[in-house]
């Protein structure tokens, strides 16, 4: 499997739509006329906690694939997911913690469920690294690491439907049944900032399996050259020697 | 509360921006730390490769 292919064309729409964002962020989106400019915080920290939650989801599809095909390329794709989401997630609560002391005066609010809940989720996934650390056998690791991914891929939409049915909420709601009750601009905007932050993600996430799977390689090519003089021209063809990404 | 007024609520606003742009800005000068690395190990692979190569011909 090659991860690094179409990155190139993938970086440029990032950065094509990344800065297109910005620009309608700061100069086509009206202020909002309860909260005024510090509104603007909302085109970053709503796409990247849709894009990390989203992306968690993903991430256990890519489990289920691993453990039906045994394929490492999708253990690698939920590892590598997850990563970058809990990555994500580290920028949705600090930009929301930013905002809600611009916006309530607290850094924090205990009470507020879609910001408990999403700390709840961001905690979760945090584990993950102590428990795929912790395996030393790769097979064991990949089977219990997409297992927890699975798990906690369907505690994601539970959670999101738990937050909504829960009553007394403040927070408000984007993605209702008529995409919220944003003007044209702002919706376009924010639809805008999405798809600039899912092809960050989508390219970050394509960077770091590429630059993975470049390092598993060299390993692989190391450990075949340091075999060649014991093994002779009748050793293994490097060709041959399996790529496993770190 | 009531809006922030702009001089106050762009301090926010570009706290906000700027912890964005510093995560993604961290995060790829932490890949180009590892490409920096593939670059060496490749350079010491062609060397190692050269040299078995040589013992392998003599």
């Amino acid at each position: 499997m090659t991860f690094g292919k179409g990155l190139r064309g993938l970086s440029i729409a990032t950065v094509v739509m990344v800065a297109t964002a910005l620009a309608l962020v700061f100069f086509y989106a009206p202020n909002d006329a309860d909260q005024g400019f510090v509104q603007k915080i909302f085109y970053v920290h709503v796409p990247l906690a849709i894009v990390a939650l989203v992306g968690f989801i993903v991430a256990g599809g890519f489990a289920i694939a691993h453990l039906r095909t045994r394929r490492q390329e999708f253990d690698y794709l939920s590892y590598v997911t997850i990563h970058m989401g809990v990555i994500f997630g580290v920028a949705v609560l600090l930009t929301g913690s930013i905002w809600a002391r611009a916006s309530w005066g607290k850094w924090w609010v205990w009470d507020e469920p879609t910001l408990v809940s999403f700390l709840i989720v961001f905690l979760l996934y945090v584990t993950y690294y102590p428990l795929r650390y912790s395996i030393e056998d790769p097979e064991r690791r990949a089977r219990f690491s997409s297992v927890f991914a699975i798990t906690a891929g369907a505690f994601v939409p539970i959670n999101f439907l738990a937050v909504r049915l829960a009553e007394g909420f403040v927070h408000p709601r984007v993605l209702n049944a008529t995409a919220g009750d944003m003007p044209g601009e702002m919706r376009l905007t924010f639809l805008v900032s999405l798809v600039g932050i899912a092809l960050l993600y989508t390219t970050l996430v394509k960077l770091e399996l590429t630059a993975k799977h470049a390092r598993g390689q060299i390993k692989a090519l190391r450990r075949a050259l340091e075999r060649e003089p014991e093994a002779g021209a009748s050793g293994p063809a490097l060709a041959t020697v399996p790529a496993r990404p770190e | 509360m009531p809006a922030l007024p702009l001089d106050e609520a762009g301090k926010y606003v570009a706290g906000a921006y700027g912890v964005f742009v510093m995560l993604i800005l961290i995060y790829v000068s932490i890949i180009g730390a590892r490409l920096q690395r593939i670059e060496r190990d490749l350079q010491e692979l062609t060397k190692l490769a050269e040299r078995t190569r040589a013992r392998n011909g003599s």
